[in-house]
């Protein structure tokens, strides 16, 4: 997405680049909303509704949108389910490998705020917002698997009014919460925010 | 992240030949580990010379937050314990406080209880069935599988209106009566899985592929079983006669008539195999259990919304779709639990994973781990 | 086998062990000193006691409960083992030796607790990530990260 990006600065910066960028944009956006991939970040619960959403019975094919476990094949993050602090370096380490243009979707309570797990505990990360940029949360503990196709075609919406244009591009939000969890294995250069 | 090469270091093997170990980063978030699991695996080409799974990658404090809570706030953290199958939390802290605040529960409750947690192990063995089957290369099966466990949720939604997170067992009973006309789909939804068990029995453990791919691999010795405290399905694969419901017997299983399949080899196919024959006999006690089954109250009335159960512990435990599941509670005398620990079976099952993955090629630690069924929301509280 | 019978199968082999057994909401319990806990338990195993059930602790404030439950198939009776061991110096001889089954668990024990099994091969963190600080499950543990449930009941 690189060449599409670098195309919304040039025609961002030209005189009349505006009417064309509409254009560029109504086309991207088109061509990056209809097929999403989702990658399953499953943790806990919800993770089951996330499963039984894509199979028989809810069929999350039919929308485009197919589980695909490897961050480099997808488009969008589902994170479903309690993220702990010793999970968020990994849950945040995956969203870096994912390829741009990206978009996280928060499934269930916990993934939100942290849900049942918000009081009293010491080791869960009160939603993953707070270290991951979320265009849509979906509420329930868990949520219906049909909430979950309804949050993939809000997304669908977020991101047919989205632009190339770099000023309008979302900032990644990528400091984790001050945790006890060790790095995961960082190598140099790598890892580091954008 | 999913798997990926942590280091390589070269190993002089016994007979003095050097070998280049590899050690390999599987999980924490990789598809066929069922969950959030890390197994760091130490590599011979491509035979597994040592795997250390590392776990708590899920690990939510519900303990502590037990401590917290009064007895009856505690019980929706129960149905996060173990997420695949969340009656069976529910029901083994109820049982744990009624032993301790010494409630009685009505008849019919039993009925109830053992009704739904017999659903349970059906839509929690289908799920296991399936996914490990799916881990092994076998997509099919997962769909049949959860074909089936589809059914068993809708039924529950039509109970208690959830999907997965029920809160259903309380302290003291039940929190709904059977909805009209709910036992007689119960009832069909027995026999259509019967069919439906057969043909997934064909279509799976009939396969010479699936067959090779199970037979053999990861074998666990009874006494191995034993000394490493597994139980369920794992345990009985190895040949080991254990179930609770019929060697500590608790509600009214000594009602029912049914068998507790076992396996012999104890290796991934029996224990598979057994989950699938326990499904069969979940059936034969759902419809004797439905037969049985009087009207009457289904819960105890009068109890006070704050319990406070006088100083003391209880434990108690069921036989979960994993093992034997089990509360221990600590009780001061306020209307808090002092403290509240869960035995899970998973837990204890897992450890096995090292020993019965050892010697093994890689893409069989998928299928070991799969056939030992663990449930991280249970493995790691 | 049910408890009193138990105690009675119980006094009859080891008389030492017999005045420590009580029975407590229908379980029989034998509260031993820390000391002679790996002794008690391999004595239990001797009698048939082959399954290691749960290794616990309960942090009493001024000292911690270990809480073992030992279970035997061939008398089908279960048996709680209990000592209490110093919140200063909390240590225990590990139970790896009799029950491999000991490992994880001990191991959680030790994360939670802070509890030393002397003998255990391989005595980590196991829950929490290595480096963290404090024993959740005791009752002074502090963390500032944790939000406390406001008192409603
Ligand atoms: S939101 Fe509820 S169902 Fe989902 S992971 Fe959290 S506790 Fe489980």
């Amino acid at each position: 997405m690189a060449l599409v990006d670098r195309l919304g600065q040039t025609l961002d910066s030209g005189s009349g680049g505006g009417i064309i960028l509409t254009s560029v944009d109504a086309l991207a956006n088109w061509s990056r909303g209809k097929s999403l991939w989702a990658m399953p970040m499953g943790t806990a619960c919800c993770a089951m509704e996330l499963i039984a959403a894509s199979f028989n019975k809810f069929d999350f094919d039919r929308h485009g949108t197919f589980p695909r476990p490897d961050p480099r094949h997808t488009d969008v993050m589902v994170v479903a389910g309690t993220i702990t602090r010793k999970m968020a370096p990994a849950v945040k380490r995956l969203y870096e490998q994912m390829a741009d243009p990206k978009w996280v979707i928060a499934m269930g309570n916990c993934a939100i705020s942290g849900g049942i797990f918000y009081y009293d505990t010491y080791s869960v990360v009160r939603g993953v917002d707070e270290f991951l940029p979320v265009d849509v949360y979906i509420a329930g503990c868990p949520p219906r698997p049909e909430s979950l196709q309804d949050g993939v075609l809000r997304l669908r919406e977020i991101i047919a009014t989205g632009s190339i244009s770099p000023d309008r591009v979302r900032e990644a939000v990528l400091t984790l919460p001050s945790s006890g969890a060790v790095s995961f294995g960082k190598r140099p250069g790598e890892g580091e925010a954008r | 992240m999913s798997v990926e090469i942590e280091s390589r270091e070269c190993v002089v093997r016994g007979d003095g030949g050097v070998v280049e170990q590899l050690v390999v980063n599987v999980g924490p978030s990789h598809p066929s580990t069922h969950g959030v699991c890390r197994v760091i695996v130490h590599l011979d080409g491509e035979v597994v010379t040592k795997a250390e799974p590392v776990i708590g990658y899920l690990h939510r404090g519900i303990e502590k937050m037990a401590e917290n809570r009064t007895y009856l706030q505690v019980v929706p953290l129960t149905d996060r314990l173990d997420y695949v199958g969340s009656m069976y939390a529910n029901w083994a802290y109820c049982r744990a406080l009624e032993r301790l605040a010494g409630i009685r529960v009505p008849e019919r409750a039993e009925y109830l209880r053992v009704i739904v947690c017999e659903m349970q192990r059906i839509a929690s063995h289908m799920m296991s069935l399936g996914s490990a089957a799916a881990d092994s290369g076998a997509a099919t099966m997962f769909i049949y599988a959860f074909d089936q466990r589809e059914r068993i949720i809708e039924l529950f939604e039509e109970l208690c209106g959830a999907r997965l997170t029920y809160n259903y067992v309380r302290p003291g009973g039940v929190s709904f009566d059977v909805p009209e006309g709910w036992v007689e789909t119960a009832l069909a939804f027995c026999r259509t899985h019967r069919a439906a068990l057969t043909e997934m029995d064909r279509l799976y453990f009939g396969n010479v592929i699936a067959r090779d791919r199970l037979k053999g691999v990861g074998v666990l010795s009874a006494a191995d079983a034993v000394a490493w405290g597994a139980s369920g399905p794992v345990a009985r694969g190895s040949g080991v006669n254990f179930d609770l419901r019929k060697h500590d017997p608790y509600s009214v299983y000594p009602r029912f008539d049914f068998d507790v399949p076992t396996g012999s080899n104890g290796d991934c196919y029996d224990r598979a195999r057994v989950r699938l024959f326990e499904c069969y006999e979940s059936c034969r006690i759902l419809e004797q259990a439905i037969a049985q089954m009087e009207p009457g109250p289904f819960r105890t009335e009068g109890l006070p919304r704050l319990l406070a159960p006088r100083p003391g512990d209880a434990y108690d435990h069921i036989e979960s779709a994993r093992g034997s599941l089990g509360v221990y509670l600590v009780a001061d005398g306020t209307p808090r639990p002092y403290r509240m620990k869960v035995r899970s079976p998973a837990f204890c099952n897992l450890a096995l994973l090292p020993m019965l993955a050892e010697g093994h090629m890689l893409s069989d630690l998928v299928v070991i781990l799969g056939s030992l069924d663990p449930v991280f929301g249970e493995v790691d509280r | 086998m049910n408890i009193p019978e138990l105690r009675d199968h119980l006094c009859a082999i080891h008389p030492d062990l017999c005045p420590l057994f009580s029975i407590e909401f229908g379980d029989g319990v034998l509260s031993v000193p820390c000391e002679k806990l790996y002794d008690a338990a391999a004595d239990l195993r001797e009698l048939g006691f082959d399954r290691l059930g749960m290794v616990t602790a309960v942090d009493h404030g001024t000292e911690f409960e270990m809480v073992y439950r030992l279970h035997s198939r061939s008398m089908s009776a279960a048996i709680f083992l209990k000592c209490g061991v110093s919140r200063d110096e909390p240590r225990v001889r590990s139970l790896v030796d009799l029950w491999p089954a000991a490992l994880w668990q001990e191991r959680e024990a030790y994360d939670m607790f802070g509890i030393e099994f002397e003998g255990h091969p391989d005595l980590r963190r196991i829950l929490l990530p290595e480096g963290w600080e404090g024993f959740p499950l005791r009752k002074d543990y502090c963390d500032d990260r944790v939000v406390r449930r406001p008192d409603y009941i």
